[in-house]
């Protein structure tokens, strides 16, 4: 049984030193192997790796991009007016030799500078427009602007700037309220635009049909007096053949129809004087 | 991977397993399968088994342990998922759906990831689980548009992981990029569109933008992440503005109303006139047709008059004057003075006259109201003071 025991002892003992003298690199890290404190060794590909325990030692980092995401800040803008904008970066690690020695490594600290990198080069860039430009035309251009510039500094983090976006470009709250008004303003205008033009339809519609109306009425007017002028006419010349036959008996005639129809109502009075034709025989009998 | 970290040498898992549970579980599980072994080879060298040779022991030992260990490299895909198989860290396999094996733990590992799962994020917005109430975050929600105007805008992106090894392996946080990334593209395309355009026709159009862009920045980053859909919840004027712009929906529809209210008065108006106008033209037809036959019925009646007259016309004459005299004076009160002296000074009660008149003739008026030959009189006297006006002109 020693001689079990002895065998399980260095066995142990061996599976320990085996473990202690490899390292995996995932595929999400990236490594450093140092000798005693200096750096031999740091391209790796994921994999395993064999040390020599306690003299080498390895530190891993992360390879994958990386999220800088900064507050809302302020910037001004060309004509001067402030805007609070926030932004994110992704950077990945690209040297990770220069990466341990500026920022030991550290996202954090590698954050804070990236982070003062990115505003200097974005103060400048967002002086150079207006909010008009910043907002809409030229976001795709200030972000490879932006690459381009803080990618320099970077670099010599041991960085690589993988993209900078522009998330918020917002007014400040004490100017979005007046914004606000603005917008009131302009629907209250757009509104009463609406209005304005719906009376103006209205009122031509019904002009429109008031003047139909009267043209009608005229049109029609016009041809009822033209049609009862034509009675007149065709009357006219009925009575002036009939009557032209005899003119004398006619004005007599007319006259007795029209003594009739002058004194049609009872009641009526008439004062004579007896000397009338028609009393002719009243105070004689021949 | 902290197995193989300076230091953390006595957690290793290798030696760990080893020694912690080989003494007391394989023991008894050796000596178990020992007996079985033994009773198999029985025949030959079975009679010595008994004794325990120590490094045979070993060797069982150790194989069972390896075939354990060896097992729990099996692992099983459900649909819709992928297995990740990374070899010390590099990757070596996607596996499909299906039970696999992989080297076991600390040479292969594998990480399942569900590919076909539908995610979402929200945008502006949280829905808070069951909630129907959608808690707005302004902070998301509200951004400019290229008319400085602020607009309210609520997304929700639908996605799925479309590459599991990407997803895993090159972007730290792929959902929290996702979110950030669709920001920003959400305001570079809302803020180069107008608010109305925004708020009305372009919905859709700008959602298959923000689409578009986010799935491009998305495999610029391999985050191995697919944008399914990309929606508008809601597009909306912030709230401290949204009055106004009801009332400016309102005043479309006044718009629309004032137009409405006057065409009916215009389909009112014209008809009625074209009507009125209908009306003139008949009666101004009629009018001539009656003018002519009466004029016709007089001018026939006067010459069947005339011929009698020329047979005998002193007779006829005087007989005509004497009826008409004696019909109008028979209706009428007469008076006959006799004013020779020329005294010019009589008074005549006349009203007195008119009055003793009047009242037997009114109950007769009021019974002939009623009788439609007296409305054709009338018609018959306006017609004729027509008539004479006219010829009074001609002559």
């Amino acid at each position: 049984m020693m001689v079990q025991n002895k065998i399980i002892g260095l066995l142990v003992v061996l599976l320990i030193l085996a473990a202690m003298s490899v390292f995996t690199v995932s595929e999400t890290q990236k490594a450093i192997k140092f000798r005693l404190g200096e750096i031999v060794e740091t391209n790796y590909l994921p994999g395993l790796y064999f040390k020599i325990p306690l003299i080498n030692n390895v530190k891993k980092f992360d390879s994958r991009i990386l999220t800088l995401e900064s507050k809302a800040e302020r910037f001004l803008t060309s004509e001067k007016k402030n805007v609070m904008v926030d932004w994110f970066a992704k950077w990945r690690i690209k040297d990770v030799a220069k990466y341990y020695t500026t920022v030991a490594g550290d996202i954090v600290q590698a954050n804070v500078r990236l982070d003062q990198i990115v505003k200097d080069a974005m103060r400048g860039e967002f002086s150079k427009r207006t909010i008009r430009e910043l907002v809409s035309s030229e976001r795709g251009q200030i972000h490879d602007i932006l690459i381009k510039a803080a990618n320099p500094a970077a670099d010599e983090l041991g960085i690589d700037i993988v993209d900078i976006r522009v998330m918020r470009v917002d007014l400040p709250s004490e100017v979005s309220s007046s914004v606000y008004r603005r917008m009131e303003a302009e629907r209250a205008r757009v509104a009463r635009d609406f209005r304005s033009r719906g009376a103006e339809m209205a009122e031509r519609i019904r002009a429109d049909a008031d003047r139909q109306r009267e043209v009608i009425l005229g049109d029609a007017y016009r041809d009822a007096e033209l049609k009862r002028g034509e009675g007149d006419a065709t009357a006219s010349e009925i009575y002036a053949q009939a009557y032209g036959k005899n003119k004398d008996f006619f004005a007599f005639y007319r006259s007795l129809t029209a003594y009739r129809q002058a004194f049609k109502n009872e009641g009526d009075t008439i004062v004579l004087e007896p000397n009338s034709e028609f009393f002719q025989y009243f105070n004689k009998s021949r | 991977m902290s197995w193989n970290e300076p230091g953390g040498n006595k957690k290793d898992p290798w030696s760990g397993r080893e020694r912690q549970d080989t003494p007391p579980d394989l023991e008894a599980v050796m000596r178990s399968l020992q007996e079985k072994i033994g009773n198999l080879f029985r025949g030959g060298s079975g009679g010595r088994s008994g004794g325990g040779n120590p490094m045979r022991m070993m060797g069982l030992l150790v194989a069972i342990a390896l075939a354990i260990w060896a097992l729990t490299g099996i692992y099983i895909v459900d649909e819709g998922n992928r297995g990740v198989v990374t070899r010390f860290g590099r990757y070596s396999e996607t596996t499909l759906p299906g039970p696999h094996w992989r080297l076991p733990a600390p040479i292969e590992s594998v990480t399942i990831v569900n590919v076909e799962q539908q995610r979402f994020i929200e945008v502006g917005y949280r829905s808070g689980g069951r909630q129907q109430a959608m808690g707005s975050v302004p902070r998301e929600a509200l951004m400019l548009t290229q008319d400085e105007n602020i607009v309210d805008i609520r997304l929700a992106v639908q996605y799925q992981i479309k590459d599991a090894k990407n997803y895993l392996f090159n972007v730290l946080d792929p959902d929290v990029t996702l979110k950030q990334v669709t920001e920003s593209a959400e305001r570079g395309i809302i803020g180069k569109s107008s608010m109305d355009f925004v708020l009305t026709e372009g919905r859709s159009g700008i959602a298959d933008e923000i689409k578009a862009e986010v799935q491009q920045i998305l495999d610029q980053y391999h985050t191995g992440i697919r944008v399914i859909t990309v929606n508008f919840v809601d597009a909306q004027p912030p709230e401290e503005v949204q009055n106004a712009f009801e009332d400016a929906i309102k005043a479309r529809e006044d718009e629309q109303r004032l137009k409405n209210e006057a065409e009916a008065y215009a389909n009112e108006v014209v008809p009625k006139a074209r009507g009125a106008a209908a009306r003139l033209t008949e009666e101004s037809e009629a009018y001539k047709l009656k003018l002519i036959a009466k004029a016709q019925g007089e001018a026939g009646r006067f010459k069947q008059l005339l011929t009698e007259y020329e047979k005998a016309p002193e007779v006829t004459r005087e007989r005509l004057y004497l009826d008409t005299m004696e019909s109008v004076l028979e209706k009428t009160n007469t008076l006959m003075l006799d004013v020779k002296g020329g005294n010019n000074m009589i008074y005549l009660p006349i009203d007195k006259l008119q009055r003793q008149a009047v009242s037997p003739e009114a109950v007769k008026e009021a019974e002939t109201l009623q009788a439609p030959q007296d409305v054709l009189d009338n018609a018959v006297k306006n017609s004729r003071a027509t008539t004479r006006g006219r010829e009074g002109r001609g002559q």
